[in-house]
């Protein structure tokens, strides 16, 4: 069932940009070209009854219930696949059209159930309307649901149910997954009436193929795939379009609230960035916003060794405001500082910024996209003039050849993996460039054409091997670079480039890839003649991850791959906001717009504006807060939506700096690790509770609305005002728009942004203002924002991390579609289904050599510290590598790397830690172990798991 | 600050622009990366680092400290 506020067309809207005119029922009527006579109905505010159409998928023209009469043609054409002609006369609606329809209609009743009024559907079926728009009462053929009855339900799928006795067999599930997931899980098994719908091969859901995604359960037309959740809660009564929290995909979701309970999550048909679609967690894991374990009333503690005190929100941020000017007096005005979170808004992640900057008077604030985006800022901002990507999703729908570079969109950001899988099964060639054998190399109908399978840590030695035979293969667009770059850089890279030691033959003994099939890819990137790159964490987090950026924007550049649809450079951000939270002038060195600190007219603005002397030089970024914990002249933090004690390296000097503090203030949904080591705990508020925007990876700012009230009785930006009242330094805003307002006002990129704006237009991407009224979406159009671009020389320096006798193995992180980030949000959610745990990926050869079985307990030694998981043996890995996610705190997969970081950044290089990996008999014991030397730094007060469980 | 962390940082930054033929703007850059992104009593410590020999520090990230 699709969103209750939803009117469908019946069929989706043609690409044409002409128009035809016809006749419908003796009205004129005006429509795009290519539209069907369904669709023109429709939009001319007519209906015809339908069960196989939806406007989600295209025309398939079997159930025959959409007859109408075409003046000149024979027959009854189906009005879905019969496309709009000029002059055509259509004719919905006649005693023979009626008849036709009631007996179609009445063959489908004679094999359906015909106890409608206990049907989960009652009211939203498709076929109970056609049903009753025809007249038709039962039928003259069978008795109801014969041939289906008794089939039995499957229920494994914690979030929908499939009552195969409910089904037509109309194919729109399967459609769905075919054409809008891509995953073709679904199939019609059997003929006539035993028709069935299958799940990959007459498995349950839960064990096939089936991504639940929820597609099909959207384009049913009766209840045989029904979201359980309306089930137990009732019919939803109101749909609010908000904005998806978790991924940098950015879907818009339509919120169906019973009232002021979610019953269930709706992709937004209209939504820009996504279509419609959604994937498991935006559709389905949204239950963690009111689990029992959030946090509803502040807490404060003199130390962390204290146990947790309920306090009002007033005494809380009294507490709060307090201790940070006793420390600021004691120790100096940078000895304190603040993060905002990408899963806040942009408004939140400007108000954190500006309460740092302004309230506190220093330059130490700092945002979770040190740890994953910040070379892309960087590399992308030195080499182009901007630190974002430069194009728009819908962009790959006209790429002909798709380089993916250490990313997993399947299960990173499902969403844009469907829509470039659509891209790939029209034909357009994709690249892969990653150590692991993920899902996009191969899977149904998809092919890499070449899967450049590196070394972890050798990214840079691949882009310039890719770049030599460009260069050298006389492959460049040498008219597009001199004409858009600096000319002299231009020709230093080209040089640089050319040299031997960059030659695919030099560098396949450092990345392991081999020459012939770098050289394959780089003929294939650069002859296009649309080429995109796609990157993700893989590219960044490494210490090389801001050359290896500035890499990909060199090739891009030389192959004149930037400035229009169907090419360019894309980092998929990870996550909600993190585009969003970067723009907002989180970073310790730069205003909102990218601005430095240092820039005396842009502090001039900014000071004119807040009101407060503003500090000229750089603060502290995440890890030289730390660092400056240690030496005792950083102490006190206060931290909105970041769990530091999980998400960041080697946890140990984490856990240490964190201790040395005298006043650490956690903002969160949930007790999450970083409580632990916190003197101040004040209760977040989810993405359901709050008005404000998110800008998603391809810099599209969309509404995010309230559908809930805050469960602590405060929104995030609210809490952020009150500190800052506490402060002595009131913030005057009634509504999060009126923080948009000042952002616009103080930031060249979003001066045209306006909540008035977004909710006319739906989304905009920034650059918005003057120039771009509506918009940006895609970037480095006729010029590059920095004016020319410019090349860096990208040297290949292997990390210092690398594996030794001690530890052979190289070890490289990522995450999996059911779970995400450190999981705070979806271990409280049914996705524990498929993932509840943790586990290290290795190579059968390696596995083999320790003796280890698919399932084993196996521990992981690094030079900072140990882990034990259980052992999936997979191909997926090359000898020599292993692979694990980041999901469970009680995994420690951060005790294990280390605090090597990017050269620019510091942002940490996640992606390669050396390890050795054994077989552990006793787990426990490892366990307790690990537990003992992390415990000696816990707060007693606490549980030592703060996990999915109730325990937490 | 951990002075062998910013050593070791230093030098990373040293390392990338040393790609640059002209030594002497190769230690403007590091100088100038420095000065845009490490806060101050970073830089002090790295300056008196260098004061007190420098030890561990690359070529081309002296250089670049002594720029400061």
């Amino acid at each position: 069932m699709y969103s209750i506020d939803h009117k469908d067309l019946g069929t989706p809207a043609p690409a044409s940009t002409g128009t035809v005119t016809l006749d419908i029922d003796g009205s004129t009527v005006t429509v795009p070209a290519g539209t069907s006579v369904m669709r023109a109905v429709a939009l001319a505010g007519g209906h015809i009854p339908k069960l196989c159409a939806t406007d989600s998928l295209k025309a398939f023209g079997s159930c025959r219930v959409c007859l109408v009469e075409i003046e000149g043609r024979k027959g009854f054409p189906a009005s879905c696949t019969t496309e709009v002609a000029a002059g055509m006369k259509v004719r919905t609606q006649s005693p023979r059209i009626q008849k036709l329809r009631r007996g179609v209609v009445e063959l489908y009743v004679s094999d359906h159930p015909l106890d409608c009024d206990t049907c989960p559907a009652n009211g939203h079926c498709e076929l109970q309307d056609a049903a009753a728009e025809l007249g038709v009462e039962g039928s003259r053929y069978a008795n109801g649901g014969a041939s289906q009855r008794g089939v039995k339900q499957d229920a494994s799928n914690p979030y929908f149910v499939f009552n195969p006795d409910l089904c037509i067999v109309c194919s729109r599930c399967v459609r769905a997954c075919d054409e809008t997931q891509g995953t073709l899980a679904l199939t019609i098994e059997g003929r006539g009436f035993s028709s069935r719908v299958s799940a990959s091969q007459h498995q349950p859901f839960l064990e096939s193929e089936c991504v639940s995604c929820g597609a099909c359960v959207e384009a049913c037309p009766t209840a045989a795939l029904t979201e359980k959740l309306p089930l137990m809660l009732g019919a939803p009564t109101k749909a609010v379009s908000t904005t998806c929290g978790y991924c940098g995909v950015g879907c818009s979701l339509k919120a169906e609230v019973k009232e002021e309970t979610v019953v269930r999550m709706v992709p937004n048909r209209a939504g820009t960035a996504n279509k419609g679609h959604a994937c498991v967690k935006g559709r389905f894991a949204f239950g963690y916003a009111t689990h029992a374990d959030r946090v509803r009333r502040p807490m404060i503690r003199k130390r962390i060794t204290d146990p947790w005190r309920e306090v009002s929100w007033e005494e809380a941020i009294s507490y709060t405001a307090s201790e940070f000017k006793r420390i600021q007096q004691k120790y100096g005005p940078n000895s304190v500082g603040g993060i905002t979170s990408s899963r806040c808004t942009n408004e939140e992640t400007f108000l954190v910024q500006k309460l740092v900057r302004a309230a506190l008077g220093t330059n130490n604030v700092d945002t979770c996209a040190r740890v994953c985006h910040s070379a892309t800022g960087y590399g992308l901002k030195h080499t182009l003039g901007e630190s974002a990507g430069t194009q728009a999703f819908t962009s790959v729908m006209k790429a002909d050849v798709v380089m993916l570079i250490g990313a997993n969109p399947t299960d990173g950001h499902p969403v844009f993996a469907s829509q470039l899988k659509r891209r790939l099964r029209q034909g357009a060639t994709l690249i892969v460039i990653d150590p692991r054998v993920i899902d996009l190399v191969r899977t149904p109908h998809i092919e890499a054409a070449a899967h450049l399978q590196l070394r972890p840590g050798t990214n840079v030695a691949v882009i310039n091997a890719l770049a030599h035979v460009v260069v050298t293969e006389g492959l460049a667009n040498d008219a597009y670079a001199e004409e858009r770059c600096e000319g002299d850089t231009y020709r230093k890279w080209k040089a640089f480039v050319s040299d031997a030691r960059n030659s695919p033959e030099a560098m396949e003994a450092i990345s392991g890839v081999p020459a012939a099939l770098v050289r394959k890819a780089a003929r294939m990137y650069a002859a296009g003649p649309n080429s995109a790159i796609y990157y993700g964490l893989g590219v960044t987090e490494h210490s090389q991850g801001t050359t290896m950026v500035m890499g990909i924007a060199n090739i891009a550049m030389a192959t004149g791959n930037l400035g229009r649809e169907g090419v360019g450079v894309s980092p998929l951000r990870g996550q909600n906001n993190v585009q969003g939270a970067c723009d907002m002038g989180s970073f310790p060195h730069e205003f909102s717009g990218y601005r430095h600190v240092s820039d005396a007219a842009t502090r001039s603005l900014f000071e004119g504006a807040w009101n407060a002397t503003l500090a000229s030089e750089p603060g502290l970024r995440i890890p030289n807060m730390f660092e400056a914990a240690l030496d005792g002249s950083f102490r006190a933090l206060y931290i909105q939506g970041e769990d530091f004690v999980h998400s960041d390296p080697n946890t140990n000097h984490v856990v240490a700096a964190l201790s040395a503090m005298e006043c650490v203030v956690v903002q969160d949904l949930f007790l999450i690790e970083t409580a632990r080591y916190a003197h101040v705990f004040l209760p977040g508020s989810s993405f359901l509770e709050k008005d404000g925007t998110f800008t998603n990876a391809e810099r599209r700012i969309s509404r995010v609305r309230k559908v809930m009230e805050p469960l602590a009785g405060l929104a995030d930006w609210e809490v952020t005002m009150q500190l800052a009242q506490a402060l002595g330094y009131p913030m005057h805003y009634s509504h999060p728009s009126e923080i948009m307002d000042e952002i616009a006002r103080l930031t060249p990129t979003f001066h045209g942004v306006t909540y008035e704006k977004l909710e006319r237009l739906g989304s905009i991407q920034w650059p918005c203002n003057d120039a771009a009224p509506d918009g940006t979406p895609t970037m480095h159009v006729g010029a590059f924002v920095r004016g020319k671009g410019k090349f860096y020389l990208t040297e290949y320096i292997a990390t210092s991390e690398r594996s030794t006798s001690r530890f052979p193995l190289l070890l490289t992180t990522g995450r999996v579609l059911y779970q995400y980030n450190v999981g705070t949000q979806t271990r409280r959610t049914a996705n524990l289904a498929w993932q509840e745990e943790d586990r290290l990926d290795i190579h059968p050869d390696d596995a083999e050599d320790r003796g280890i079985a698919d399932g084993d307990w196996v521990g992981v030694t690094s030079r900072t510290g140990d882990m034990v998981m259980r052992a999936v043996v997979s191909r997926r890995m090359t000898p020599g590598v292993v692979y694990t996610t980041f999901h469970f705190p009680e995994s420690g997969v951060n005790l294990v790397t280390t605090e090597n970081s990017d050269w620019a950044t510091n942002c940490p290089e996640y992606k390669v830690t050396a390890v050795e990996v054994v077989r552990v008999g006793q787990p426990e014991a490892w366990q307790a172990r690990i537990r003992a030397e992390r415990g000696a730094q816990r707060s007693p007060a606490l549980p030592t798991a703060c996990s999915h469980r109730d325990e937490c | 600050m951990n002075v062998e962390r910013l050593v070791a940082m230093v030098n990373d930054i040293a390392a990338f622009f040393a790609s640059e033929p002209d030594a002497d703007a190769a230690a403007e850059q590091v100088a100038y990366h420095l000065q845009k992104f490490w806060e101050p009593r970073m830089r002090s410590e790295i300056q008196r680092c260098l004061e007190q020999g420098g030890v561990g520090l690359s070529p081309l990230a002296r250089r670049g400290v002594e720029r400061l």
